[in-house]
């Protein structure tokens, strides 16, 4: 039994490489979407210090939308960018019907505010598109469906297209992310209000501004999410629980930080592989991907109060 | 003393006319009055200070200038017009730039970040074009950074421009807060005791720093302090209050001599 936790799954690592990668490999392809996930919850903490529940009922609609628009005979591309202006559109929309109306209310009010969102967005999202199961048009949007098959160590890594094309455009996101907030003023401007409210009004940053812009970053992060979980797991109501898988991310890499976002989704990307297939299936039946990463960030946050990449917290009495 | 055509100071310099006029402004907060009936003009290119003990309401006066507080009664005139009520970003879009009594920094950023942050207020390519990060945001930033560097170079920060702004002492911390204001070439610098909690050495390095701006810029600045030796040398014209009250305005000589404004200063400890 010790042998099974703590020996056989190391001795299986080493004997079977190219089986180690494959697994490393998916775990990364998911992590990277929970990355990406992540840092749409923490741009909008920063800024608002509201925790956007809506986060994942964004990912359908963002997906309905475009999958929605499609049907209606609108080429792929076109439904796309229409697709992006929808979440525009939402985002100016609930920045001036719930978030202004709510300035200066407690935190947990707002909160509520997103749970009412993403309750509104279910009801509405359904009498618009129906509640059946749709399928991503994936092919229609040029993503490759083949695959590739390489031998390292003279074994078998298979390398799906689409995985590629998503940690591909996943990364390009991240990477595009982060020059936008480090090297352009309203990168900074999003920044500069997540690390101090009134300094930033007294630089001419307007709250209202960032809100929308955020909270757009967090549609546009929907809609690829939406695009590459969708097109494994078709569209429908059941992706919004790509959004939870963010939470473990959060609980690690804290609600604030970008670097904790990045590094936190790919850790419990692959992590939660690696248990799954050398400790889950062979020792408790499988399905351990569901708990595992709430499991190790309640244990990190044990021997570390202050997640991953937090400062230390100096209490104050 | 409603010159509007400016006048020359003690030692020769040409003041400018009216730059901002504060009209009968009182602020109350609940069941205390913080500003109570208090006019004051400031003039184009002047130091003007606002004097007075702790809790008379300096600072109140300052947020409600730059937007921060909506005074209960009384007009603010700005640039010849009255100003209607307005958030603190779009006061600030209008040239006034602050620093805050007690340091309001982007701490996790960089020194060279933070003062870039006072260049947003001259930024105007979209959101749009900033995301693709083209043409005129590109060419935007470039010119920003420039103005930035020369702020940087006035306020001898070289040294520090990729510190994270946590890490640096409190001194070097106001100086850089004046940097982030100065960026944003304010036609009306506001200060909320710059000199406060420094010690000898610092007061004259930051004093001498404010008596540069202004004179090197023309920066209108107004500034408060409750410790009335230092802004004496400083000032132009300066405006006493205590408890809320105006209890005194005029030239640094005249202020030093009425009687009102030895007895507030007698009847209270300072440090
Ligand atoms: N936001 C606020 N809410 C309630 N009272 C305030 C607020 N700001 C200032 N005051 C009160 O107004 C008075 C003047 O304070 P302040 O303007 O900070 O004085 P000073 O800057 O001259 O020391 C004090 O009595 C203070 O408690
Ligand atoms: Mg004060």
């Amino acid at each position: 039994m010790l042998a099974d936790i703590f020996i056989n799954p190391f001795i299986e690592m080493f004997a079977y490489p190219d089986f180690l990668m494959q697994v490393l490999w998916e775990g990364l392809v998911s992590g990277i979407l929970y990355a990406l996930i992540a840092l749409g919850f923490v741009l909008i903490f920063r800024s608002s210090r509201i925790f956007n529940f809506a986060q994942g009922i964004m990912v359908v609609f963002a997906a309905l939308t475009l999958v929605g628009l499609h049907a209606f005979g609108i080429p792929a591309w076109i439904s796309v960018i229409l697709t992006l202006g929808v979440m525009f559109g939402l985002a100016v929309t609930i920045e001036r019907v719930v978030l202004r109306p709510l300035v200066g209310q407690p935190d947990i009010i707002l909160f509520m505010a997103t749970i009412g969102i993403t309750l509104f967005l279910i009801g509405f999202g359904e009498t618009i598109f129906g509640g059946e199961n749709k399928v991503m048009i994936t092919s229609e949007l040029g993503i490759p469906t083949g695959d590739t098959v390489l031998e390292p160590f003279g074994g078998l890594l298979i390398l799906q297209h689409l995985d590629i094309t998503v940690v591909v455009v996943a990364t390009l996101l991240v990477g595009g992310l982060i020059a936008f907030l480090n090297y352009t003023s309203m990168g900074r401007a999003i920044r500069a209000l997540g690390d101090d409210h009134q300094a930033a009004l007294s630089v001419g940053i307007s709250l209202q501004t960032i809100w929308v812009l955020v909270w757009f970053i967090a549609g546009i992060i929907a809609l690829v999410t939406g695009i590459a979980w969708g097109a494994r797991a078709g569209v429908s109501f059941a992706l919004e629980v790509i959004a939870y898988k963010a939470l473990p991310v959060l609980m690690l890499g804290g609600l604030e930080s970008i670097t904790g976002a990045i590094v936190g989704g790919l850790m419990i990307g692959m992590l939660e592989k690696l248990f799954e297939i050398y400790w889950g299936q062979p020792l408790l039946g499988g399905n351990t991907e569901t708990w595992f990463a709430f499991v190790l960030a309640l244990v990190v946050l044990l021997f570390r109060p202050q997640g991953l990449f937090g400062e230390k917290i100096i209490e104050r009495v | 003393m409603k010159d509007t055509e400016g006048y020359v100071t003690a030692d020769g310099r040409q003041i400018g006319g009216t730059l901002m006029e504060m009209k009968n402004i009182t602020l109350r907060f609940g069941g205390v009055v913080a500003i109570k009936d208090i006019s004051f003009d400031v003039h184009e290119g002047e130091i003007r200070a606002i004097i007075g003990p702790n809790g008379a309401g300096k600072s109140s006066m300052l947020n409600v200038i730059s937007g921060f507080y909506t005074p209960s009664e009384g007009e603010v005139w700005y640039q010849g017009a009255k100003r209607p009520q307005m958030k603190p970003y779009e006061v600030a879009r209008m040239g006034v730039a602050r620093t805050f009594q007690n340091i309001a920094l982007f701490e996790g950023m960089t020194v060279l970040d933070n003062v870039m942050t006072g260049r947003l207020t001259h930024m105007n390519a979209s959101v749009l074009s900033q995301a693709i990060w083209w043409g005129r945001a590109r060419e935007e930033e470039i010119e920003n950074r420039e103005k930035v560097e020369r702020v940087i170079d006035f306020l001898e920060i070289q040294h520090i421009r990729k510190t994270p702004v946590g890490r640096l002492p409190y001194g070097l911390k106001k100086r850089v807060e004046l940097a982030r204001a100065l960026a944003a070439e304010p036609s009306l610098l506001l200060l909320d005791e710059p000199m406060a909690g420094m010690n000898v050495e610092e007061k004259e390095d930051m004093s001498r720093f404010i008596l540069d701006v202004n004179d090197e810029f023309g920066t209108t600045i107004c500034l408060i302090e409750h410790d009335m030796g230092v802004v004496m040398d400083l000032s132009d014209r300066v405006v006493v209050m205590d408890y809320g009250k105006k209890i005194g305005d005029g030239t640094p000589d005249e202020v030093r001599n009425d009687q009102a404004v030895i007895d507030a200063y007698l009847g209270v400890a300072h440090d």
